[in-house]
């Protein structure tokens, strides 16, 4: 460690242990927080990372555990007694609210604030922090007019006004380009400078090596054991992270592919809010290819899919599928067509979560002769087509009458993808189809993917994580604020700066002549 | 202008009572507590208002009984939705039927009788004013104090910190609770007020505009205000217009049956509630294009702090 660490710390977790039904998210977790250090807490979706952060928030109570705070225990029966501790997080989906201004926001639940609310003296002391911190924004700015950058700022700002020593970030970085992040990454060397203690929630072994002064590796719960940023390297975290080897190799074959199954030309679609999403977006799939799109969150890649497959109305332009112009077509008419849809919100739009798995297996098929007859199903045939699909996907589920909202997150895929590639599509749109799972169902998923491409499926995949992507597509499109920036047409050899200064907003010739060449041609 | 200040003067008497109810519930509302129970609330703040009043000779006492009965309502209200997280408009509907029954039951004796209640006092100076002066301040007390609590209400949500707390707790009470408001307790308070000034709304129909107890005699009054807050879009100031412009037309209608007009008077009295539909059709078309109106996100759904998802 560093020398400008000193030895007390400022909070101290020993021996944290939480169980929700069924499952342990925290098993004696120990973790600790000094002065001055980026403490990175590392570890995959589900490891415990945000339920440990969340109970040192005051939102959880562990069942056991002790939780020290410069010496002293304490005990938070909520984030009030947090926040009055000096402890700030910055949660993933930000806590603020929409209807409000950056002002309001900012003084929520504050102590000690007259009745009738002081607004220029708020505004200053948003002015100040904003300046001292790089945070710019616009305090009497309504929180829903903010990009999810700003929106960002804001949250840190939040727990920077109400004088947290100890800051919570919990994946910053997920909605963020990677220009933005770095930005982000100045505002906390400011922090740490003044003395304050960051923790950094991440699972992305870059930033972590970049930025922390000690990691926290947390695996299905349990504490794997802090180190040194000094002393380790990405491969050893990696390895502490996952519990063994890292493999991240895919077996995919070289295919040639074929006419295009789906063609998009100048689509434009608007968001829940009525703002544009989607903005001339031209581009074709073809049989036999993954197409790749990358880019933050919230950039319109949603909306897309939703407009392929009938769930958004395109404002204009027209999409074609097999050369028959579907575009506003309904829902059904491209099921039908064979065009399938794994949405990123299992358990909104993919599944119903109350009914039970043979009854979710028959939901885009229940008009079907198999399953039903003159209006009536078939319960027999329906049971015996989900145990088919069970047994197939290597589903885990107690019996085919189980609620789905039982279900873990990688079942739920398992039993999603199951139901859209058992009906022969020609293209399947899949989005963050591997968010949230662990290793083996991660790698499950894409297997899956990758054969329904080699049996001349056009594939679309939306994924969040860089890797996925170059590993998995045949070209990747990269979309910004609704626009496609460009396609590559070989991602794995697109030096992945350019893919940023795409996902920044930059056009595809630009951002590959400015960024470093990394291997051949793109 | 003869002919309209006394129907001008009976829209603002006839839409006080439906002026506190939907004021109530804005301020329910606001913390994200639909409360259906409005037109059994203000039965039983009827009831207490005149039993009260009736017994100790006194108006003022009866109108603090309503209150008081209506907090108690809401504290059941706010124990069914925020403790047992039970679903708001079964509980709310199960209010209606109770308030409906309990008054008309203890009623039973105060039938008949009538009592001195809330008589005129126009403000000095005020009620001079052409128009205006008789129109808006040659009323009772309560008249006054409606008018009052518009505009503290008005001033309640936009500039004090508690107003700011009610709404984010309305809006977003995950990120509420994260910030150290306690969601629990917002909801318990603001629904028991809520639920005390609409009862006022009731007991203003018994001691100050009929002066006498009546089974059902809100008739429906609290539906009525359950659809001006949506058509108030949860803004005091619109709340006061509507509650004008539904008892407005009430005395209108009354006015022209009297005068005997070929208009059925049931054309007549669908007006406000034709109007409200309208307002909803006009906020839904306009949600779609990116402008956001005052309902609370958070309206009706039960809070649970370590929900995962």
């Amino acid at each position: 460690m560093d020398a400008r660490a000193p030895s007390k710390p400022l909070v101290r977790m020993e021996k944290i242990t939480k169980r929700f039904t069924g499952v342990t998210a925290n098993l004696d977790v120990d973790f600790d927080v000094r002065p001055g250090e980026v403490h990175a807490l590392l570890g995959e979706n589900g490891a415990g990372k945000s339920t440990l952060m969340n109970i040192l928030y005051g939102l959880y109570r562990p069942d056991s555990g002790v939780l020290t705070i410069e010496g002293k225990d304490v005990s938070f029966s909520s984030p009030r007694d947090a926040i009055a501790s000096g402890i700030g997080m910055v949660h993933q989906h930000f806590m603020l609210i929409p209807s409000q201004t950056v002002w309001e926001n900012m003084i929520l639940g504050l102590e000690g604030l007259s009745s009738v609310l002081p607004k220029r003296a708020i505004r200053e002391r948003i002015l100040e922090l904003s300046s001292r911190y790089g945070l710019s924004v616009d305090p009497d700015a309504k929180i829903w007019q903010l990009s999810i950058g700003e929106q960002q700022r804001v949250a840190i700002l939040q727990m920077l006004y109400r004088r947290a020593k100890i800051l919570v970030l919990d994946e910053p970085t997920a909605v963020l380009t990677p220009q933005e992040a770095e930005h982000l990454f100045v505002t906390v060397r400011q922090m740490t400078s003044e003395g304050h203690g960051i923790v950094f929630i991440s699972h992305k072994m870059d930033e972590v090596m970049g930025l922390s002064h000690r990691v926290t590796i947390l695996r299905k719960g349990r504490l794997v054991g802090t180190v040194d940023t000094a002393s380790t390297t990405k491969e050893k975290l990696a390895e502490m992270m996952i519990g063994q080897k890292m493999i991240f190799s895919i077996e995919k074959k070289e295919l040639q592919p074929g006419k295009p199954v789906i063609e998009c030309a100048s689509v434009c679609a608007l968001g829940d809010r009525g703002i544009p999403a989607v903005s001339r977006a031209t581009f074709m799939i073809r049989e036999q290819e993954i197409l790749g799109v990358a880019g933050v969150a919230g950039n319109g890649q949603q909306e897309l899919c939703e407009t392929l497959v009938g769930l958004r109305k395109v404002e204009s332009g027209a999409i074609r599928v097999n050369n028959e112009e579907l575009t506003n077509s309904i829902p059904k008419t491209f099921i039908d067509k064979g065009i399938h849809y794994i949405p990123a919100d299992r358990k909104g739009t993919g599944l119903v979560p109350n009914m039970n798995v043979s009854e979710n297996s028959i939901l885009k098929r229940y008009w079907s002769r198999a399953v039903s007859k003159k209006g009536f199903i078939d319960w027999k045939e329906v049971f015996s087509f989900a145990r088919g699909l069970v047994s197939r996907y290597n589903v885990s589920t107690p019996s085919m009458e189980t609620p789905v909202r039982n279900l873990s997150g990688g079942n739920l895929q398992k039993l999603m993808l199951g139901r859209e590639l058992s009906d022969s599509p020609i293209a399947i749109l899949a989005v963050h189809p591997t968010w949230g799972l662990d290793v083996a169902a991660t790698k499950f998923v894409r297997e899956q993917l990758l054969a329904a491409r080699e049996a001349g499926c056009a594939v679309l995949l939306v994924s969040e994580d860089l890797d996925e992507l170059l590993a998995m597509s045949d070209r990747l499109a990269v979309m910004c604020k609704g626009e496609i920036m460009g396609i590559l047409d070989s991602p794995a050899e697109t030096p992945v700066e350019a893919i940023g200064l795409m996902m920044a907003g930059t056009p595809a010739e630009e951002a590959l002549a400015s960024a470093p060449r990394g291997g051949g041609k793109s | 202008m003869e002919i309209l200040i006394p129907i001008l003067t009976a829209a603002v008497r006839s839409g006080t009572p439906i002026l506190y109810a939907t004021l109530g519930e804005i301020v329910t509302e606001k913390g994200g507590i639909l409360n259906l129970g409005l037109e059994g609330i203000m039965l039983l703040g009827a009831y207490a208002g005149f039993a009260v009043s009736y017994s100790t000779g006194n108006a003022w006492l009866g109108i603090a009984a309503a209150f008081f009965v209506g907090t108690l309502l809401g504290l059941v209200h706010a124990f069914i939705c925020v403790t047992l997280k039970g679903n708001q408009v079964v509980s709310g509907l199960a209010m209606t039927m109770f308030g409906t029954g309990a008054s008309s039951l203890l009623g039973r004796n105060f039938v008949g009788f009538t009592i001195p209640g809330l008589n005129k006092i126009p403000v000095p100076l005020l009620s001079d004013i052409p128009v205006i002066g008789p129109v808006l301040f040659n009323h009772d007390a309560l008249i006054y104090c409606s008018y009052a609590l518009v505009f503290f209400l008005c001033w309640f949500f936009n500039s004090t910190r508690q107003g700011l707390y009610l709404r984010a707790t309305g809006d977003n009470p995950r990120a509420a609770d994260a910030m150290g408001i306690s969601v629990a307790k917002t909801r318990y308070f603001y629904t028991m007020v809520g639920a005390g000034i609409v009862a006022v709304g009731g007991a203003y129909m018994s001691v100050a505009y009929t002066k006498m107890w009546a089974e059902h005699m809100t008739a429906g009054r609290g539906w009525i205000a359950v659809a001006l807050v949506i058509f108030a879009i949860w803004n005091p100031a619109r709340a006061a217009f509507g509650a004008y412009l539904f008892g407005g037309v009430e005395a209108f209608q009354l006015r022209l049956q009297a005068a005997g007009t070929t208009i059925p008077a049931p054309i007549l009295m669908m007006l406000p509630y034709l109007m409200t539909i309208g307002v909803l059709l006009f906020i839904s078309i306009k949600k779609g294009k990116g402008i956001v109106f005052g309902a609370p996100a958070s309206l009706g759904l039960p809070f649970f702090r370590e929900e995962r998802d």
